[in-house]
């Protein structure tokens, strides 16, 4: 008698977890990197080609490392929460101009403001994909130790600015 | 108007589907002939209604009318026309008024030829369908009625997703929802047969060819999907184990195995609670493919919108259909009884073994699927199961499935002599062995994994000719012979060669492709596998509803023109997504793949390309093709076709018979 019974345990089991599974956000993926040292590169700065930026250069201090594009709309859209960010002087952002032509990216800073404390030129993505970018825009924050501690795929919205960004970045800097 | 007139024909096809999902049923549980006689009239009623909203959305596409919010969405008026029909299943809406429009073909079609059967049979048989109607027509009414208008208009639609304008992709999912749609008519038989308590072999030779038909429909829409994913991905792939393929292939799995069920069932009243269950699986995880595509708890490339609403309501319909019938079954199935006794070597047996490893397959399949959303349900993060997994479980199932495959078809029912049976199959497994061991050394490397696909797939084409030849060779002419076997004998024997064509298609594939990603100068030589490929530039050019760079690609072989390949990049106008179209030179022998990435800035038309050259894919699809030939060939049997005549005679004499009796009869007709 059990075993005629055992397939519909078996399925109100897995209904129970479909249930539960209906209330989380499967597009909501953790990056492998968060917890990783941030990977390392070495890029032109996008108004000054001659000079390079590198990760270790910002070893002791927290900061927003967010990739964006002039072709990326969705960057139109968070750029405003980020110069916001910029004029409360909370934590330095650097920007990564990933996939673009370098004059596009300068236009496109001019047009809509500059809220970085500078900009890398990634004009070939090869260091977007050490970081694993697969949709611009992109911020990471990353610690005093050059840790990435967290990972936001997709526009900033004041909200998630306020509610995990800078929390986040507030403890990190207490450290 | 028009709109409105198919969204109020929905809502007579659901009260039409209300109907027919409690009225035949009640007739047959209390053998009241009126209402089980409502049955066949409330079918065909409700196929107008639904052919009339099918009907209305068409129109609504091809007349361009963006004030329905559907249209707006997934059409433009510069979309071809034949697109604009096809977008009638680009979005969710669309796609599940096409599942209840084909599955109330389904339930005409059951009602059309189901004349030799009894009465209550096919009352109760409808009214599952009916019940399963009544589940998509309230989904679709209320949570996503494609009707629903948009006011003001829109001036011009939103586009269909440019990765559905294509001409596999016209075909692919009506194909496949036929197939997943098909399943539901085995599935209303095991009810109906459960309900009835009738759990004799009859059954499942009335569902047998209809579970036929709909595999093969699946087969050929899976078939046909990868196909697509292949030329239309720019990634050279035939199969990723996303989740939605997946939600395809567990069906096909068990619908397979339900094929093989439902044979032993038929033929040696065997496997019965068994074959019952597999109808049950089959057309659940038809269902459950629906779930997981349309709500959106897993990420795939597929999902078109995740509404958490239509989840909760998929979910609770999934409840109700699978936790009704899964419970019906453990309520009645205690009384089926065994069937006909068979030995441990038996084609009894090995049918079962097969039926265990495809059921075990598909389970590892689900496993894999389904994991990611445990994890996170159970608060152990996120992750992600790739085709790692999917390989490490499934080639060690399908290797012994296989070679029992080739012995299936050779060996008795009932018992079999080992030994015997070793001395029928020696040299066909032993030139096998000698095949698989040779011949990758003509192709390149030599490797163990290929060579053991190799030997899988011709112990199945040794196999086979042993059997044709065991069958055909013998007194009187070949001719004769060949044509006294039944098409179902030629149609199983089809379908296991396409498994190994298919075997063929996949190893070589995998063992001997060559992939380079290079960027290319206008006029640069790319030499690969004995081919140059030489990069002639990219051109603009202009087509209906998009803009597109248009390589051009000389292929030589030992300075020998081979072919000229034209790959595109496409940005499409409404929607500014960039597409690839791969060129791909088909032969027999492999294809050469040829497809655009980006142009290279601040170059002199410089680009970078992929260049792949994959050696016998096409076999892949050669061989779903094959199997579902054989499906084919199968169902045109002429004992389909002679029973409808006598069957009439025959079933007024068998209800008089007890179950007993009727299994009897059963085990000595074959």
């Amino acid at each position: 008698m059990m075993r005629f019974i055992l397939p519909l345990v078996v399925f109100l089991i897995m209904a129970a977890f479909m249930y539960v599974g209906l209330g989380l956000n499967p597009h909501e993926v953790p990056s492998p990197l968060v917890g990783k040292a941030a990977p390392a590169f070495t890029l032109p700065q996008l108004h000054e080609p001659s000079r390079q930026f590198s990760p270790q250069d910002m070893k002791g201090k927290v900061w927003l490392f967010n990739v964006w594009a002039s072709w990326c709309t969705a960057c139109e859209n968070e750029h405003p929460v980020f110069l916001e960010l910029s004029r409360r002087n909370l934590v330095p952002i650097y920007g990564m101009d990933y996939k673009d032509k370098r004059e596009d990216g300068e236009v496109w800073l001019r047009k809509h403001g500059n809220p970085y404390t500078l900009v890398v030129s990634d004009a070939e993505g090869r260091v977007g994909i050490d970081y694993g970018v697969y949709g611009v825009p992109e911020t990471y924050v990353i610690d005093k130790q050059g840790v990435i501690q967290h990972k936001h795929i997709g526009a900033v919205t004041p909200k998630i600015l306020d509610e995990t960004i800078l929390p986040l970045v507030k403890e990190l800097q207490a450290k | 108007m028009i709109p409105e007139i198919g969204h109020f024909a929905l809502i007579v096809a659901l009260f039409l589907a209300c109907c027919l999902g409690v009225l035949p049923i009640i007739g047959a549980a209390r053998d009241n002939a009126v209402l089980m006689g409502a049955a066949r009239p409330l079918a065909y009623g409700q196929f107008v209604f639904l052919s009339i909203a099918f009907v209305c959305l068409t129109y609504a596409f091809v007349a361009n009318d963006f004030s329905v919010l559907y249209v707006a969405q997934h059409s433009n008026s510069q979309l071809p026309a034949i697109y604009k029909v096809s977008a009638v299943w680009g979005g969710h809406e669309g796609s599940l008024l096409l599942w209840s429009f084909l599955l109330a073909g389904w339930i005409l079609a059951v009602a059309l030829f189901s004349r030799h059967l009894p009465g209550e049979m096919v009352a109760r048989v409808l009214g599952v369908m009916g019940l399963v109607s009544v589940g998509f027509l309230l989904f679709m009414l209320l949570t996503s009625n494609p009707f629903e208008r948009l006011l003001p208009a829109a001036a011009d639609g939103r586009d269909l997703n440019p990765l559905l304008q294509d001409p596999g992709l016209v075909i692919h999912p009506p194909m496949l929802y036929m197939g997943y749609v098909g399943f539901s008519v085995a599935f209303a038989f095991a009810i109906a047969a459960l309900l009835g308590g009738r759990m004799d072999a009859t059954w499942a030779r009335w569902s047998r060819p209809w579970t036929t038909v709909a595999w093969v429909f699946m087969t050929g829409g899976i078939a046909i999907g990868s196909w697509w994913a292949y030329y239309e991905l720019g990634w050279g792939g035939w199969w990723f184990w996303d989740p939605v393929e997946n939600a395809s292939f567990m069906p096909w799995l068990i619908g397979t195995a339900l094929i093989h069920s439902l044979a032993v069932t038929e033929k040696r009243g065997a496997f019965k609670s068994w074959t019952v269950l597999l109808a049950i699986a089959a057309f659940s995880l038809s269902l459950m493919g629906t779930f997981l595509v349309r709500s959106g708890v897993l990420t795939s490339v597929h999902s078109f919108a995740a509404d958490p609403k239509r989840g909760i309501f998929i979910l609770s319909f999934l409840v109700v259909v699978i936790g009704a019938s899964l419970l019906l079954f453990a309520w009645r199935a205690p009384k089926i009884g065994l069937g006909g006794k068979f030995d441990l070597l038996s084609r009894e047996a090995l049918l079962l073994s097969n039926n265990v490893l495809l059921s075990v397959a598909a389970a590892s399949v689900f496993i894999g699927t389904l994991y990611p959303l445990f994890m996170d349900a159970l608060g152990q993060g996120k992750l992600s199961v790739g085709p790692p997994y999917f390989e490490a479980v499934f080639v060690p199932l399908m290797v012994p499935m296989v070679l029992m495959m080739g012995l299936g078809p050779l060996a008795r029912w009932k018992k079999f002599s080992a030994p015997e049976l070793a001395k029928r199959i020696r040299w066909a497994f032993a030139s096998a062995v000698l095949i698989a061991l040779l011949l990758p050394l003509t192709m390149g490397e030599w490797s163990a994994m290929v060579a053991l696909g190799l030997l899988l797939a011709f112990w199945i084409i040794a196999s086979t000719m042993l059997s044709l030849r065991e069958r055909l060779a013998g007194r009187g002419s070949f001719m004769q012979r060949a044509r006294g076997q039944p098409l179902s004998y030629y149609g199983m024997q089809s379908a296991h060669l396409g498994v190994a064509i298919f075997i063929i298609g996949v190893t070589l594939v995998n063992g001997y492709e060559t992939e380079r990603d290079v960027r290319m100068e206008v006029g640069d030589t790319l030499r690969e596998g004995g081919y140059e490929f030489r990069f002639n530039g990219a051109t603009e050019i202009e087509g209906p509803n998009y803009m597109a760079a248009k390589g051009h690609m000389t292929v030589s072989k030992k300075g020998k023109l081979v072919t000229e390949l034209y790959p595109e990049k496409r940005q499409y106008n409404a929607s500014g997504m960039p597409m690839t179209e791969a060129a791909i030179d088909t032969g027999w022998l492999g294809d050469l793949y040829v497809s655009l990435g980006e142009p290279i800035p601040d170059s002199n038309g410089a680009w970078a390309v992929r260049v792949y050259i994959k050696p016998f894919v096409d076999w892949i699809w050669a061989g779903c093709l094959l199997m579902a030939l054989g499906g084919v060939l199968a169902i045109s049997d002429r004992r389909y076709r002679l029973h409808r005549k006598a069957g009439a005679v025959k079933r007024g004499a068998q209800d008089k018979i007890g179950m007993g009796n009727i299994l009897a009869t059963e085990g000595k007709q074959s």
